[in-house]
């Protein structure tokens, strides 16, 4: 008899609650590799987040537009068709036009669009901030005010922030989203940070940095496979956190998503290309074992939902 | 695993006769358990001997090659479960699918698609190796399809289900390696000495993983070795799990019935080539040998050849590119002057971004130890004095009439320290990301 060699669990990645009420999303919980459930489970299963950005984009492509092309101008309407039209579980608000190195929006002109998406939806939002410290530290802060109650995931924390936005996350009650540079010990070590500073281990997310389809994608794939091996086999209480992947932006970004195929015809029709590079890296990043995949396009979203459901589903 | 130089040393004559050019038996034992010695020095080793040691020294997963010369491609051989452990060592190979039923025309232009999706990636090109050539009754057809396949220099998999034909297939494209697919239980017997006979690979298809190891036991004891398997699983769940338990079986199961690559058929498991493309990927993460699709489309195979690239990227390699200067786009004396670090992920980001603004550029990439830009400016690495010396060093000036430096926006500190440094340049600040290379480029003066 051929009897399957499998590996010992000795952790259980933490659930987390996004959201509040009854559209609230946990994520998290699993006792096994990704979709390794011959030999554990996966109660929640992997979700993905709609991003959504505050301000009309005015570098996407036509085809990446053309979905929210009547709400695009209005972050609210933007998400709530997320919601009712696409069915999204998740809004990932992404602060974008906040970026000193880009618009450099104000903060209170953003916490307004914050404010207008927060009640505009009933679904948990996760809010992402401009990855700039100082800026972050007191935008960040604002957005966890005005989301009282809301229980929203606000992040991405660094080493150099942490501790502001934090504060501030632990007295309104919101899951944060621990950021760490492409490297297990330094995840390590931001968690254990936020530990030290009382956020409980149930508001705990991993940001590992996402990197996109042909620029850097097997950094990210091999720090969320060590994350999940130290948390699931190494007892690494400290690395036993859902982990997020903000990976929209990185893979709309690239030239590769940018090109029309009159542009080169070897890349084939530029929309399909592009809805495969973003599901592709996505199950990507799923098998590697995130919990969260940040998406843009209905279509590749739609996809992977699929792909996750037939991972997961019981008739066999 | 592998044996001990004692372990060794006791399979050998212990007569220390320095055949083998080693003084000692025990030192030619020593030398074969770190690799540095074959097996095949010692003339006197007895043959139980021998086949002990090559046992013993077997990959727990057998590589095994399909096609020849430029396609030649290798498949199986890895010794981890995960990259990070080592890398994962050889790619698995993408097939289009072409079958007796498709007419002449859409014959030709699947040929051609293995040609045309080719695609350049600094310093590599990406490309699929593979045709799948399928008999579904039509043998005439089949056969012109075989041999049609000879005239182009792709890797061949030959899948037919008649014994008979099956060999006149491998008759006229024996010289290519192909990979006969399948053995099954009912004619395991005759494919396995065709196999032999041929000496080409051979894939089994069994019902599920047990059947797949009888018929793997069975044909080791014929002597076939290049096997490949396939447990028939066509669900996106089972064909996953599968792929992961034959994996651990071998490595960590030391299942030796167990220790070969797989095929893998997306193209049976959806109607659509979205998901399809979706299923392998699943497959290219997750241990695939060969993975059989239904067509290539530029936007379909595409993403997959990067996931690939990705995925066998070694993770041993130094995150670093050489130093030196990188034309792009073809650029001559009048065309703008970039320096960078040469961090690999910055380098190839950088690059692309310049290559897409279609601008003709020179790209200087100095040695900041595999630091970042932001990161070797705060360790000191990337200050005026490195920047300035670089510059008068690395041979760029003999290249451009201008005198023009764009350094990144990251780097804007020291834009007085360079300016000092090389006098007569005109020292400008580029953009901070590298998204906004096209647009600054674009606009460069
Ligand atoms: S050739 Fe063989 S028998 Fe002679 S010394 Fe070497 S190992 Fe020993």
């Amino acid at each position: 008899m051929f009897e399957i060699s499998k590996v010992k669990y000795t952790g259980k990645i933490k659930e987390v609650t996004l959201g509040s009420g009854e559209k609230a999303v946990i994520i998290g919980g699993e006792t096994c590799y990704p979709f390794h459930l011959f030999e554990g489970e996966m109660p929640n299963t992997p979700k993905i987040a709609f991003e959504v950005w505050d301000f009309e984009p005015d570098d996407w492509q036509d085809w990446a537009i053309e979905p929210f092309r009547d709400v695009i101008g209005n972050p609210a309407a933007w998400a709530r068709k997320c919601v009712e039209v696409f069915h999204a579980e998740i809004i990932a608000l992404n602060l974008k036009g906040a970026d000193p190195n880009g618009k450099d929006r104000v903060v209170e002109e953003v916490v307004s669009v914050v404010k207008n998406v927060i009640e505009a939806v009933d679904v948990p939002v996760i809010v992402w901030g401009t990855s700039n410290d100082e800026k972050d530290a007191v935008l960040l802060r604002r957005v966890a005010e005005v989301c009282e109650g809301k229980n929203v995931a606000i992040g991405p924390l660094s080493e150099k922030n942490y501790k502001h936005i934090g504060a501030t996350a632990i007295a309104y009650n919101h899951p944060v989203l621990a950021s760490s540079p492409i490297d297990v010990n330094l995840a390590k070590q931001l968690n254990i940070l936020l530990g030290n500073l009382g956020v409980k281990d149930e508001k705990i997310l991993i940001d590992p940095t996402t990197g996109g389809l042909g620029y850097g994608l097997e950094y990210s794939y091999s720090v969320i496979e060590r994350d999940k091996m130290a948390g699931l086999t190494q007892e690494d209480i400290k690395l036993q956190y859902p982990i997020v992947c903000n990976l929209a932006q990185e893979i709309w970004k690239t030239k590769e998503a940018k090109l029309t195929q009159e542009d080169d015809p070897k890349l084939g029709d530029e929309k399909k290309r592009t809805i495969l590079l973003e599901s592709v890296s996505a199950m990507s990043m799923l098998i590697a074992g995130a919990d969260v995949v940040i998406m843009r396009h209905p279509e590749s979203i739609a996809l992977v939902q699929e792909m996750i459901k037939e991972l997961t589903s019981r008739g066999i | 695993m592998a044996l001990t130089g004692i372990q060794i040393f006791k399979l050998l004559p212990k007569t220390n006769c320095g055949e083998c050019k080693y003084p000692t038996c025990l030192a030619f034992a020593m030398a074969l358990a770190s690799s540095k010695a074959e097996i095949d020095a010692c003339p006197y080793i007895t043959d139980e001997g021998r086949l002990q040691l090559s046992e013993a020294s077997a990959p727990p997963i057998r590589q095994v090659s399909i096609g020849s010369s430029d396609y030649e491609i290798k498949i199986g051989g890895e010794t981890v479960l995960f990259r990070h452990e080592k890398t994962f060592l050889n790619q698995p190979g993408f097939a289009i699918l072409i079958s007796d039923t498709m007419d002449d025309a859409e014959i030709e232009s699947r040929f051609e698609k293995v040609n045309f999706c080719q695609y350049d990636r600094i310093g590599t090109t990406l490309r699929p190796e593979l045709v799948a050539l399928k008999a579904t009754g039509n043998d005439e057809r089949f056969i012109s399809l075989v041999k049609k396949a000879i005239e182009k220099p792709y890797g061949i998999v030959l899948i037919c289900p008649i014994i008979s034909l099956m060999k006149k297939a491998v008759e006229i494209c024996k010289a290519r390696k192909p990979l006969i697919y399948a053995a099954t239980t009912e004619n395991v017997q005759e494919l396995g000495f065709l196999a032999k006979a041929f000496n080409c690979p051979l894939a089994v298809k069994g019902n599920g993983i047990e059947e797949v190891m009888h018929l793997t036991e069975q044909l080791t004891a014929m002597g076939v070795k290049d096997l490949v398997l396939d447990t028939s699983s066509r669900g996106v769940r089972e064909s996953f799990q599968d792929q992961i338990i034959i994996r651990r079986a071998a490595l960590v199961g030391k299942n030796k019935q167990l220790g070969f690559p797989t095929i893998t058929f997306p193209c049976e498991m959806t109607d659509s080539l979205m998901k399809e493309t979706l299923i392998a990927s699943c497959f290219v993460a997750k241990y695939a040998g060969i993975i059989v699709l239904s067509d290539f489309k530029g936007e379909s195979i595409f993403p997959l050849l990067l996931q690939r690239l990705n995925i066998y990227t070694d993770p041993q390699r130094p995150m670093t590119t050489e130093q030196g200067i990188y034309p792009i786009n073809n650029p001559d004396s009048a065309s703008p002057v970039l320096i960078t670090c040469n961090f690999s992920l910055t380098y190839f980001i950088v690059s692309g971004e310049i290559e897409n603004s279609r601008i003709p550029s020179w790209l200087c990439v100095m040695d900041t130890e595999g630091l970042s830009v932001l990161t070797a400016w705060a360790a000191g690495k990337f200050l005026g004095d490195s920047v300035g010396s670089f510059i008068k060093k690395c041979g760029i000036i003999e290249k451009i009439e201008h005198r023009k430096l764009i350094i990144p926006g990251y780097a804007a500190s020291i834009l007085g320290e360079v300016e000092e440094e090389l006098p007569g340049w005109e020292i400008q600040v580029g953009p901070r990301e590298a998204v906004h290379i096209p647009a600054y480029l674009k606009m460069w003066k």
